[in-house]
């Protein structure tokens, strides 16, 4: 399937601003609106207006890795951020935090496992969203 | 290890063995050992929980600390950790029975770790302690199970898929109108705390609503009357690993779901809704075992007998005696054991001839007496006949039905009990007995061509266990009893949640 | 609000039973989808509906301000969705495919699997 020459055009550009925006949507969730599943879907939208510009083969090599193999590290993250609280003692899925430190320009730093978590939810929204649109078109074909 | 330790991993076992399997999807031979290995993890961490559970009491974990009602809490109480013990063993053996199926190609990669997110679903449905969480691990069932039923794509496949699909899609949508009404009128969906708000008997004339729904939603996935049309339509369809599965676990988290309900978060509603239930239970049995009469192919025969023995576990949780509610968790246990293995011998008659219609089968007592011991286990198991388990559990279900004076269900349950057997002797005289329909010859020329030692041999282990349930039921109903207890009285179940005592209380 | 609230959910129940009981396909995944949305706002409207007090707690508070609304309600809504878009999604591509191998969307013509 082709789509459309100026979406592919448009969608190019894009792409490095929303995988971007989704980043800042993922690292500002921890105390605003914003986290890991709508940063993952925005990733994930920035993959599948290329996939609808210029058919889902032209975004699999934008994204250069398998959407499964994203599902797959981000299930790792997660589950290892889930355990990390368990071993220090404070049951699954406990927080620990590194110490605040600042940096210019964002502000406090604020890391720890339920960042970490967050970002697996990242990564595994955004694969799963992007294996079912590859699949989805690859059906249409 | 903590207590709490212990019930983390019965969730943390299967989502470390799905990303594994996930990860060494394209070695097909690393992850098939990963898939094996990972189940006979989860077996080792239930036999540590009953083990502890059984000592204990009631156990609770809060996931990072929260205390309840506000975090996510985790309960094994003995019919949780009982349930966790035999999901698990199923899981196991289904993940052997796969093994054929996978390296043959006929199950892609996707298989195991899908089979491992099913198992957390269940394993997450037995022991969580929320309503809202429930119906979450239920979600993580539900969609792993999709998945599952839709590998290969066959056209009856997809068509069962799609009753399958719609139905339970329907039962989450009411599953969630429930639990959102209940949050509204209590602002709470702790199961504990629900039970204790719900002591006050003006709270609980506002709950009918949620109630209902919940009961049609808990039901549609037990697959009671009339809400079980989606099952004899779907359960046939898939690869027998994963109808075996299926049919061995998924009804059963619809009917624990039930149990945990009118036991605990449910209970101020049960006096208003046990005839319903009596009779309903009356109706699944009837209508199961009659759909049962009329088919002819093996796996839709099994099929409809899962509907049918559900309605003996809901007679066992209407009649809310110690004695109906050990029965019923007896039940529930012989029956997961059963039925999977029904369904796994099912497969390798499938296997062997290449059809489970009973007209095209015939002759195989005479070719492979094996098969026929592994088939008669099991069915007669299910039919009733002692010294095997369904006799323990029949047997308790109908001394609790003549203690409670309900006769007319007590003779249902007899009479259903009887058809089962001619059901299940239907297939024995119609596979095992006949002489082959294709003649001598081809009879003798057929037979394994491949080993078929991973089909074999979870089949050959579940028809020991069946045995060795059916020759130490003593032993096993006294489990039952011992988690009945507890269902009867829920009072260290609520103070074990909400007291936020380390460990159990006795 | 309260009353507009509980009559869309009326609407949406409503609209969705209709369409489930269509023979055509893509009604039945519209039905699914509208049934899912009124049981999400039935969630979002369970504990009461508080305008312009978000539950957020404030810069050096420890606890959101008084008459804040049920954050509750609001996580589990959107847990809901998540796991609908997913059952959604499922259930496209499931009719997509049983569509193509079928060749025709008339629901009634699919009764292989309860033939006796």
């Amino acid at each position: 399937m082709k789509g459309s020459f100026i979406l592919e055009g448009a969608a190019r550009l894009l792409l490095p601003w929303l995988v971007a925006l989704s980043l800042v949507t993922f690292y500002r969730g921890h105390h605003l609106p914003g986290g890991g599943f709508i940063g993952g879907l925005l990733a994930a939208s920035g993959f599948a207006l290329i996939a609808l510009g210029a058919g889902e083969g032209a975004a699999r090599r934008a994204l250069r890795v398998d959407p499964v193999g994203l599902m797959t590290c981000g299930l790792t993250v997660a589950l290892v951020a889930a355990l990390a609280g368990l071993f220090r003692g404070g049951g699954l899925l406990a927080g620990l935090w590194l110490p605040v430190w600042s940096l210019p320009l964002i502000g406090d730093v604020h890391l720890g496992t339920p960042m970490l978590f967050d970002f697996g939810v990242y990564l595994t929204v955004a694969g799963f969203a992007l294996q079912v649109i590859f699949s989805l078109l690859e059906d249409a074909a | 290890m903590s207590d709490a330790t212990i019930i983390f991993l019965q969730l943390v076992i299967p989502v470390a063995g799905a990303v594994v399997c996930l990860a060494t999807g394209r070695a097909p031979r690393v992850q098939r050992v990963c898939g094996v290995l990972g189940s006979i993890a989860a077996l080792m961490a239930a036999v540590l929980l009953v083990a502890r559970v059984d000592d204990a009491g009631v156990l609770a974990a809060q996931a990072s600390g929260w205390a309840a009602p506000y975090g996510i809490t985790l309960v094994a109480d003995r019919l949780a950790a009982g349930m966790v013990l035999v999901a698990a063993l199923v899981g196991l053996a289904t993940a052997v029975y796969g093994l054929r199926d996978v390296t043959d190609g006929r199950l892609p990669w996707t298989f195991y770790p899908l089979l491992h997110f099913l198992l957390l679903g269940v394993q997450g449905a037995f022991l969580t302690g929320d309503l809202f969480n429930l119906y979450v691990w239920f979600e993580v069932m539900l969609v792993a199970s999709f998945v599952l039923l839709t590998l290969g794509n066959g056209r009856a496949q997809l068509e069962g898929a799609l009753k399958y699909v719609v139905l339970n899609i329907l039962a989450s949508a009411l599953f969630l109108v429930g639990a959102g009404m209940l949050y509204g009128k209590l602002g709470t969906l702790n199961m504990a705390d629900i039970a204790i708000k719900l002591q006050d008997p003006s709270e609980v004339a506002l709950l009918h609503t949620s109630g209902i729904l919940l009961l049609a939603a808990f039901g549609l996935k037990a697959g009671i009357f009339p809400l079980f049309f989606w099952l004899p339509a779907s359960y046939h369809t898939p690869r027998v690993a994963v109808s075996a599965v299926f049919a061995g676990l998924l009804t059963k988290v619809g009917v624990y779901a039930l149990i945990r309900g009118y036991t605990l978060f449910l209970s101020g509603t049960f006096e208003d809704l046990r005839s319903l239930l009596i009779w309903t239970a009356v109706a699944t049995m009837v209508v199961g075992v009659l759909g049962a009469a009329a088919h002819f192919e093996v796996r839709r025969i099994l099929s409809f007998h899962i509907v049918s023995q559900i309605g003996y576990m809901v007679l066992g949780l209407a009649l809310m005696t110690p004695l109906a509610l050990a029965g019923a968790v007896f039940y529930i246990g012989h029956h997961i054991i059963v039925k999977t293995n029904l369904f796994f011998v099912g497969g390798i008659i499938e296997e062997m001839r290449g059809s489970g219609e009973l007209g095209r089968l015939g002759g195989l007592y005479r070719n492979h007496p094996w098969l026929a011991v592994l088939f008669f286990v099991p069915a007669f198991s299910l039919g009733g006949i002692p010294p095997l388990s369904g006799f323990w559990a029949k047997l308790a279900i109908v001394e609790a039905g003549l203690e409670a004076e309900a006769w007319v269900a007590t003779a249902f349950a007899l009479g259903v009990g009887i058809l089962t057997l001619f059901s299940m002797t239907k297939i024995w005289m119609e596979a095992f007995w006949k002489a082959d329909p294709r003649g001598e010859e081809a009879a003798a020329r057929t037979g394994a061509r491949k080993p078929l030692a991973p089909l074999v041999l979870p089949a050959a282990a579940f028809a020991t266990i069946t045995v060795v349930i059916g020759l130490a039921g003593g032993e096993m109903f006294a489990y039952a009893m011992r988690a009945a207890d507890q269902l009867m009285d829920n009072a260290i179940y609520i103070r074990t949640v909400l007291g936020g005592l380390e460990g159990g209380v006795p | 609000m309260n009353l507009v609230l509980a009559l869309c959910i009326g609407i949406l129940f409503t609209a969705g039973i209709v369409c489930l009981l269509q023979r055509c396909m893509m009604r039945l995944v519209v039905g699914l989808i509208l049934l899912g949305q009124a049981a999400n706002l039935i969630v979002f409207t369970g504990a009461g509906l508080t305008s312009g007090e978000p539950a957020l707690v404030a810069e050096g508070a420890k606890v959101p301000p008084p008459g804040a609304a049920d954050a509750l309600p609001q996580a589990m809504v959107l847990t809901a969705i998540v796991i609908g878009f997913g059952l959604t999604v499922f259930a496209l591509t499931l009719l997509n495919r049983a569509r193509e191998t079928s060749g025709h969307d008339d629901l009634d013509a699919f009764s292989e699997t309860d033939r006796i």
